[in-house]
Parts: structure tokens; C-alpha cells; sequence
């Protein structure tokens, strides 16, 4: 148990003060290069092209998701698989205003029906559409939505103890049903084809080159807001019970903490960050569909943070944009090969390098930490 | 002797023929065909009045030539016409507004020639009424099953079109038993149709009994009637027989969705015992589970590219041979990933995760991206037909017959083997088994190559009964785990339950809600149901539990 008492006063340690200034000046620099960048003169040599910073955009949205699959699973332990149905809940809210603000510009120029209900013969909205042409409501959807979702499925799932191995199965389960549920034309959100043919954001046309970088800064200081939520969260005394829960559930229930109550109030906080980053992610993608939900797609963000170092806020950031840079390369140069390398690094990192990248470096200080479940 | 027959029958028709003509008072010369054997028919059939024409048409039919089919059809659908100026009857094929002609026997005749040259023969609604009843007639007697079962199903509407007599005799000749049984609907019609009360009741009897939709249908047009044309007490009897027949239906409707249930389930409990062996006995969560399946389903398809001759001997041998491959790829990957991971399940999740996309992409770059073909064999083809509601399929039923063997041996080799013995005992307590002299690794090994076998099984049952690509193993992961999870782990009666369960009740519920909101709606009650019991159905106890 040693090992494990010694893990629970590092963490609070990497997610310290030095960490954060350290992350938060490098973004607040990259951003400002890239935004500048992308305002020079396209013959300038600093030049960063539109699809670049579109790019940027979607890595950074991917890093938000990151930081809130960390939240749970580095520091509360819960390895989730279906983070990624939060995410696309986000997205599909921010796709339902976006479809709102195209009005009557769609091919069938309807202005009170998006395309696909006029083409499925529907006759009025239905009741959880409404609100949507308002931004303020969305944006309060982007975040009541999966909270509310991963509020109910957590205080059920906690308060029956269900932990470990099952609930990352009834996670998967539960993302794999909204996919299956989104297919469906019925349900009103565009079946297979998702919600797309978006045109404004607040009025700003998502085609411009200066709403792209616009989307780009937002999602920088979503992240730096969200890393900063996290580092606030964590150093609170909540934070501190997690980190807890994760070392030693028994231990900590038995001594009096409330542990449902801290695992529910952290899942819930990590739903909506993971809400928010589909949210930005949308309107930079220009689409939204089921197939956000499937499976590998929770499993992905889930090796994004093993990748970089669960159990560090910066670390999770690190391995989603990393694996994300490496994910774009390979498509483009060797489109088989990317399977194969992603394949191999899940392999290789759970093999040598159980925390990541950045523990990896850790490491190196002594700082390695134990195994915490006993052989079965 | 064939031809001197045909000769004197010949001769005779002639002679009648000739004396018909006569009688009619019928000048100049008959109708020529081109065949002696036929010319009087036709003069008989052209020159003749009211029912000489139809005993023409009746000695046609009954004239046993090979092409008599033919000739009733060419005189009914207008293919048979008159050539007027030289009173010959040709067979014609349209033209835009022309008509090129033909001998009977397929020689040419005059050429391309105008709608004035050519006369259709004439025919009234009873003669065409009469023309069918011969066709069919025809067909009662053919040597083909299909044309006596079409030839019969065509009586069925219209069971006046046969004499009592005459039926009596086919059914008594009659071998095929789908056709018999259609004989017997005909021969039911009549007898409701009867005079005698007896013969009317022996005949709703009947009727109700076979509960094909046709009669189904006759049965509640009976009881449905209003007037004279059904006696009251028919009426009466008709709607008794039609409650029972739907109480019939329903229950083997029932037993329908319980096989589709059972089946199902049975794929999933094919799909999942292997990770229950696996997960269960070993705590360990592979991802790539899915992944053996499909290579066991490639295993199926590879040996029957090798073997293109007989798919029978490639499948029975794919079903060692997937075992040994899976089983094989499995031991690799615990002896090479997994047996570093033990005790850290989430790691080995992710780890064997990777290793279902390397799995993936090797089959998609090593042999095609695209879905391979993999051939039923002809003793897994058709239906197995309990009556006319119920049907069960041959490949479905074998595929629940296997999952069950499958389900019986592996029982049997943890149940009653060493070797069984020293996995349970090395699941239970580990140390304890250790001290014991098991092997432990050895045994981590064996049991993982054990599961993975199992998989490859399920992947050649797999083949049989859905499309086999790379993604293949994707669509049933997410299911094996629910079964696995829901039926209790470390346990291999749970999981066929669960798996038999979750089946069914796919099912029962399809019909109402359709198939994916089915599917969806087990997923949520199964999420629901992890939280009331979330060891599952029959959870593990003692010190393994903990």
C-alpha cells in the first residue's frame, strides 16, 4: 500500500502551479504564433494556411476531450469507454443551433424545418428542437445535456457499486445505444447523415477564413479554461478525495467520505468538458453524425491520455495532439500503416510505458508508480 | 409399336373427325396443320359448332402428344392462327403490326404477312374457361413436381375444375407430399361445396387442419359469408374451426420468435463463451475477441478457396483448423502482451484493444478490404417445414445444434479434464493452486488459447450466417461482453442463459418495436439490470468473488 499512498501525493504535485504556468504560457504563445501567423500574407514565410488552423482547432477540441477522459480516469480512476457519447451530445447540440441559423437557405427553403425533416415529410418541429435558434440556450445544452446524462448514469451506477472492468462495459454499452439510437431516423437528429450544411455561427459565415481562426482561439482558451477547471477542481478538497477514491476506494468510504457523491459530482464535470470540446469540434468539422458515438472513438481518447501520461493534466494534452498529429501524417503518407501503428502504440505504451509519455519521463525520478489492483 | 399406336389413334381421329364434318354439313376440304395426326382436330375445332369444338379441344388434350401443352396454350393466348387462303393454322409471332408465321412444327411457312391474311380462332369465355381447366388438367398429370403443385394450387381457387373421381385417383398416385397436400385442400373445397352435411362437415374438418394461408383464407370466407351460399350450420362450423386455427397460429408463431430467440441467442453464446473463459476464468478483458471470430470466419472462407470442390469436407475440416489457428494466434498474444498485464485489467483492456486493430488491418491489407464470400453447403441449405406457419431454417438450426456441442465439451473439459481441474483451481486461488505444483503460467496459456479457439468456432458458425469482412468481430464485441457481463463471469451456465436470454428477448420484442430499438432497448435494461446485480446472474462466490 505504500506505493499507492506515495502515487496519491504526487498527483496534486504534477497538476501544481508550476505545471499549470508552464502549460498555460506555452498555449497562450502557440496560439497567438498561430493566429498571427494565419493573418500574414500567404507569400509570408510564417504564414499558417486556413486548413492548418482549422486543423489546430479540431487537435485542440480533441485535447478538451482528453482533459476530461483524465479527469476520471487519472484522477478518480474510472476508465470510462464512452466519453465520446458526451463529446458527440455536445456536438449534436451545437449542430441543432447550427442547423437553426441556416433558415430558409436550405434546398428546400424551408425556414421553420431543417432539410432532412422536410425531406422525411415531418410538419413541425419537435418539442427538443425548440430553444435551439437561441445561442444561450445551446450553449447552456452543450453543457446540461451530457451533464444531465452522465449525472443519472453515474448516481446509478456508483450508487450500486458498480466499478472497474464493469462499468468501462456498461460505458461502451451505453455509448453503443445512443449510436444505434442516433441512426434512427426517427429520433429527429438526421439519422445517418447527421446534421451538416452548416453556413453561421453567431452570425459569422463558417467559410471565412477569419471565423476558422476565430473557432481556433475560442478552442484554445476553452482549453485553457477547462485545464485551469481541472487544476481547480483537483486542488480542492475534492480533488483530493478523488485522487483518494482512486488509490484506495474501501479505504475511503470506510473512513466517512461521501464516495458516490464525489465520483458523481467529478463524472458530471467531466461529461460537460467533454460536451464543450464537441461542441468547438463541430463547427470546425462542418458535421455531425452517429458514427461520433462508436465505440472506438471513446477508446481513442482513452489512448490519447494513456499515450501521454494519465494522471497529468498537460499529459493528456500532450498524447491527444500528439497521437492526432501522428494520426493526420500517417493517413496522408501511408494510409494502411496508421491501424498498425495506432495498434502498436496502445501495445507498447500499456507494455513500457504505463504512464505515458510524460510519466515515462517521470520515471526518471523515481517518481514510477505501483500497480493498485491485486492479482485475481 | 409407339408409332403403329399413334398410326391407328391417328386414323381413328380422322375417321370421327371426318364424320363430324360430315354431320355439319361441312363443304370443301378440312383444315391442314402439317401434322395428319392433327388435321381433323383443328377442322373439327374451326369448322365445327358448340360442343364438337370442345370435344375437338378435349381429344387434343387428351391425345398424349409431347407438344400438346404447347398447342392448348397457342389456341388460348391467340399464338395458333388461321392462314385464310390456304386453311392452314400456323403458329405466328407479332411483329409490330404484322405477323410472321410459322409451321407447327417450326419450319417456315408464308412468310411476314398483314392482319388480313391470318384469322384468330375463335373462342368464347366457356370454351377458354374449357382451355384452362384441359391446361391444368395437363399439368395434374406432369412428371414435374412443380407443374402438378402449380397445375393443383391453380384448382384451389376454382375446385369445381375437377371431378370428384378424377381427384380421387390423383390422390391416390400422388407421392410428393406438398402436392398431396394441396389435393387434399382441393378435395376439402369440394366437399364443403357438398350437399351431404356429413361431407360438408369432413370437409371444414379438413380445411381447418391445414393451416397453410390459403386456407386460412377459405376458412374465414366461409364464416364470413352472408347469404344462401354456405348453409348456416357451415357458417357456424367454419367459425369454430377459424378460432382454432388462430389459436393454432399464434402458438406456433410463438414457437417461431422462440427459435429466431433461440438462434440468435445461440450466436451469442457462441460469440461470448470464449470470453467467458477467458474473462471469466482468467480476469482478463480481451478486446480482440472479436477479432479471433473473424479470423476464425477467414479460416472458414481460406479453406474453402483450398478446397473449391467440396464445401461440405471445407467447412467440417474449417472447424479443427479455425480452432487450432485461433487457438494458436491467442497463446501468442498472452504469451507475448497479456501475461505482462495480469492484475491490471484496464492495461490489458487497452493493450488487446491495439491488438484488435492490428488484427483488423492485417486481414484488410492481407486479403481484401471487401467483404469474401463463403458458401453454404447444400446440408445447411433450405428450410425444415413443421407446417405451413412454422419453418425453421437449416443453417439456423445447425448453428444452435453446434453452440450447443461446443457448450456441452468445453463443460465436460473444465468440468471432468486435468485440466479443467487445474484452471478452476488456479481462478479460484492462484497462489494457493501454485503451491499446489499447477503451473500457473502454463495453465494462463492454455486457457487463453482455449477461448480463443473456442472464438475461431464461433467464427466458422459465424460464416455461415453473416457477411464475413474485417469488421466482422466489431459488431459482436460489444454484444459477447453484455452476455458475459449479464450471465455472471467465471460462469458457463450463466453465459448460456444470458446469451439465450438476451436472444429471445431480442425477438419477442422486434415485431413491435423493430430491431434496432430492440437492440437499443436491451442494452438500457441491461445497464439497469448491472446496477441491481452487478455480478449478473449468477455471480461468482467465495474468495474469488472479492
Amino acid at each position: 500500500m505504500n506505493a499507492s499512498v506515495t502515487a496519491g501525493m504526487v498527483a496534486p504535485q504534477l497538476a501544481g502551479r508550476r505545471a499549470t504556468l508552464i502549460f498555460c504560457t506555452t498555449l497562450i504563445i502557440v496560439t497567438l504564433g498561430v493566429a498571427i501567423g494565419a493573418t500574414l500574407p500567404a507569400a509570408h514565410p510564417m504564414h499558417v494556411g486556413t486548413f492548418t488552423v482549422t486543423l489546430l482547432g479540431k487537435y485542440l477540441s480533441y485535447a478538451i476531450l482528453a482533459l476530461s477522459v483524465d479527469l476520471v480516469w487519472g484522477y478518480l480512476g474510472i476508465l470510462s469507454l464512452g466519453h465520446a457519447a458526451f463529446f458527440a451530445l455536445g456536438g449534436y447540440a451545437m449542430g441543432m443551433y447550427l442547423m437553426r441559423q441556416i433558415g430558409a437557405r436550405g434546398v428546400y427553403g424551408n425556414p421553420d424545418l431543417p432539410d432532412f425533416m422536410v425531406f422525411l415529410d415531418w410538419t413541425e418541429l419537435p418539442w427538443y428542437w425548440w430553444g435551439f435558434d437561441d445561442f444561450r440556450f445551446t450553449a447552456l445544452m452543450i453543457l446540461l445535456v451530457p451533464g444531465l446524462l452522465a449525472y443519472v448514469f453515474g448516481a446509478l451506477a456508483f450508487r450500486s457499486r458498480v466499478n472497474g472492468v464493469y462499468l468501462s462495459i456498461i460505458t461502451q454499452a451505453m455509448t453503443y445505444a445512443l449510436l444505434l439510437a442516433f441512426y434512427r431516423n426517427e429520433m429527429g437528429f438526421g439519422g445517418n447523415n447527421g446534421l451538416t450544411d452548416f453556413r453561421e455561427l453567431l452570425g459569422f459565415d463558417l467559410r471565412s477564413d477569419a471565423t476558422r481562426i476565430g473557432l481556433f482561439v475560442a478552442s484554445a482558451v476553452a482549453l485553457l479554461l477547462s485545464y485551469l477547471l481541472c487544476v481547480a477542481i483537483l486542488r480542492s478538497r475534492l480533488g483530493r478525495v478523488a485522487v483518494a477514491i482512486r488509490d484506495a476506494e474501501d479505504r475511503t468510504r470506510f473512513i466517512g467520505y461521501p464516495v458516490d457523491r464525489v465520483k458523481v459530482t467529478i463524472f458530471t464535470a467531466s461529461a460537460m468538458i467533454a460536451g464543450l470540446a464537441g461542441a468547438l469540434y463541430v463547427p470546425q468539422v462542418g458535421i455531425i453524425n452517429p458514427g461520433e458515438f462508436a465505440p472506438l472513438n471513446s477508446i481513442e481518447a482513452v489512448v490519447w491520455v494513456a499515450i501521454g501520461g494519465r494522471g497529468t493534466l498537460y499529459g493528456a494534452v500532450i498524447g491527444a495532439i500528439g497521437v492526432n498529429v501522428a494520426k493526420s501524417w500517417f493517413t496522408g503518407a501511408y494510409p494502411e500503416a496508421w491501424l498498425f501503428a495506432l495498434g502498436l502504440l496502445f501495445v507498447i505504451v500499456t507494455l513500457l510505458l504505463p504512464k505515458g509519455i510524460v510519466g515515462g519521463l517521470s520515471g526518471l525520478r523515481g517518481l514510477r508508480r505501483k500497480p493498485r489492483s491485486r492479482p485475481s | 409399336m409407339r408409332n403403329v399406336l399413334r398410326a391407328a389413334f391417328a386414323l381413328l381421329v380422322w375417321g370421327w373427325a371426318g364424320i363430324a364434318a360430315a354431320q355439319g354439313g361441312g363443304a370443301g376440304g378440312g383444315i391442314t396443320t402439317g401434322d395428319a395426326a392433327l388435321d381433323p382436330i383443328f377442322t373439327a375445332f374451326v369448322q365445327g359448332r358448340g360442343t364438337e369444338r370442345r370435344e375437338a379441344l378435349d381429344t387434343l388434350a387428351a391425345s398424349g402428344r409431347e407438344d400438346v401443352r404447347d398447342l392448348l396454350e397457342g389456341i388460348l393466348d391467340g399464338d395458333l392462327m388461321l392462314h385464310e387462303d390456304s386453311d392452314t393454322i400456323v403458329r405466328v409471332i407479332k411483329r409490330g403490326r404484322r405477323f410472321e408465321t410459322a409451321r407447327l412444327d417450326g419450319s417456315e411457312a408464308f412468310g411476314t404477312l398483314g392482319r388480313r391474311d391470318v384469322d384468330r380462332l375463335k373462342l368464347d369465355n366457356r370454351l377458354r374457361g374449357h382451355l384452362r381447366g384441359l391446361i391444368a388438367g395437363l399439368g395434374l398429370t406432369s412428371e414435374v413436381v412443380g407443374e402438378r403443385l402449380a397445375a393443383v394450387d391453380a384448382l384451389l381457387d376454382d375446385p369445381t375444375g375437377i371431378e370428384r373421381q378424377r381427384l380421387e385417383e390423383l390422390r391416390g398416385s400422388e407421392t410428393d407430399p406438398a402436392v398431396l397436400r394441396a389435393l387434399d385442400g382441393v378435395r376439402a373445397r369440394q366437399l364443403i361445396a357438398s350437399a351431404d352435411p356429413d361431407e360438408r362437415r369432413e370437409g371444414i374438418d379438413a380445411l381447418a387442419a391445414d393451416l397453410s394461408p390459403g386456407s386460412r383464407r377459405a376458412i374465414a370466407a366461409i364464416a364470413g359469408s352472408e347469404g344462401d351460399e354456405y348453409a348456416a350450420e357451415t357458417r357456424e362450423l367454419a367459425g369454430i374451426a377459424m378460432g382454432r386455427q388462430r389459436a393454432l397460429v399464434q402458438r406456433y408463431e410463438i414457437a417461431e420468435t422462440l427459435f429466431f430467440g433461440l438462434s440468435l441467442g445461440s450466436v451469442l453464446v457462441l460469440a461470448a463463451i470464449g470470453l467467458a473463459i477467458t474473462f471469466g476464468v482468467m480476469g482478463v478483458i480481451n478486446m480482440a475477441h472479436g477479432e479471433l471470430i473473424m479470423l476464425g470466419a477467414y479460416t472458414a472462407w481460406a479453406m474453402q478457396q483450398l478446397l473449391p470442390q467440396s464445401i461440405t469436407a471445407a467447412l467440417l475440416l474449417s472447424i479443427p483448423v479455425a480452432f487450432l489457428v485461433t487457438a494458436l494466434v491467442g497463446i501468442a498474444i498472452e504469451r507475448s502482451v497479456i501475461r505482462f498485464l495480469y492484475g491490471r485489467p484496464l492495461e490489458t483492456l487497452l493493450a488487446t484493444f491495439g491488438i484488435s486493430l492490428i488484427l483488423q488491418q492485417l486481414v484488410r491489407t492481407a486479403v481484401s478490404p471487401r467483404n469474401v464470400p463463403v458458401a453454404n453447403p447444400p446440408f445447411m441449405q433450405g428450410t425444415l417445414e413443421i407446417n405451413a406457419v412454422l419453418s425453421l431454417t437449416m443453417n439456423r438450426l445447425w448453428i444452435l445444434g453446434f453452440c450447443l456441442v461446443v457448450f456441452t465439451l468445453l463443460l465436460v473439459l473444465l468440468k471432468r479434464s486435468r485440466f479443467g481441474l487445474e484452471v478452476r483451481a488456479v481462478s479460484q486461488n492462484r497462489q494457493m493452486a501454485r503451491a499446489m505444483g499447477v503451473r500457473s503460467a502454463r495453465i494462463d496459456s492454455l486457457t487463453f488459447g482455449l477461448g480463443a479457439g473456442v472464438a475461431g468456432l464461433a467464427g466458422v458458425a459465424l460464416s455461415q450466417i453473416t457477411n464475413v469482412g474485417p469488421n466482422l468481430g466489431q459488431a459482436y464485441i460489444v454484444d459477447s461482453f453484455m452476455v458475459v457481463v449479464f450471465g455472471g463471469v467465471g460462469n458457463l451456465w450463466g453465459t448460456l442463459i444470458g446469451g439465450m436470454t438476451l436472444g429471445i428477448a431480442n425477438k419477442i420484442m422486434e415485431p413491435w418495436a423493430g430491431a434496432i430499438l430492440a437492440k437499443i432497448l436491451v442494452l438500457v435494461f441491461l445497464i439497469l439490470f448491472i446496477q441491481r446485480r452487478p455480478r449478473g446472474l449468477f455471480p461468482q462466490r467465495g474468495r474469488a468473488a472479492s
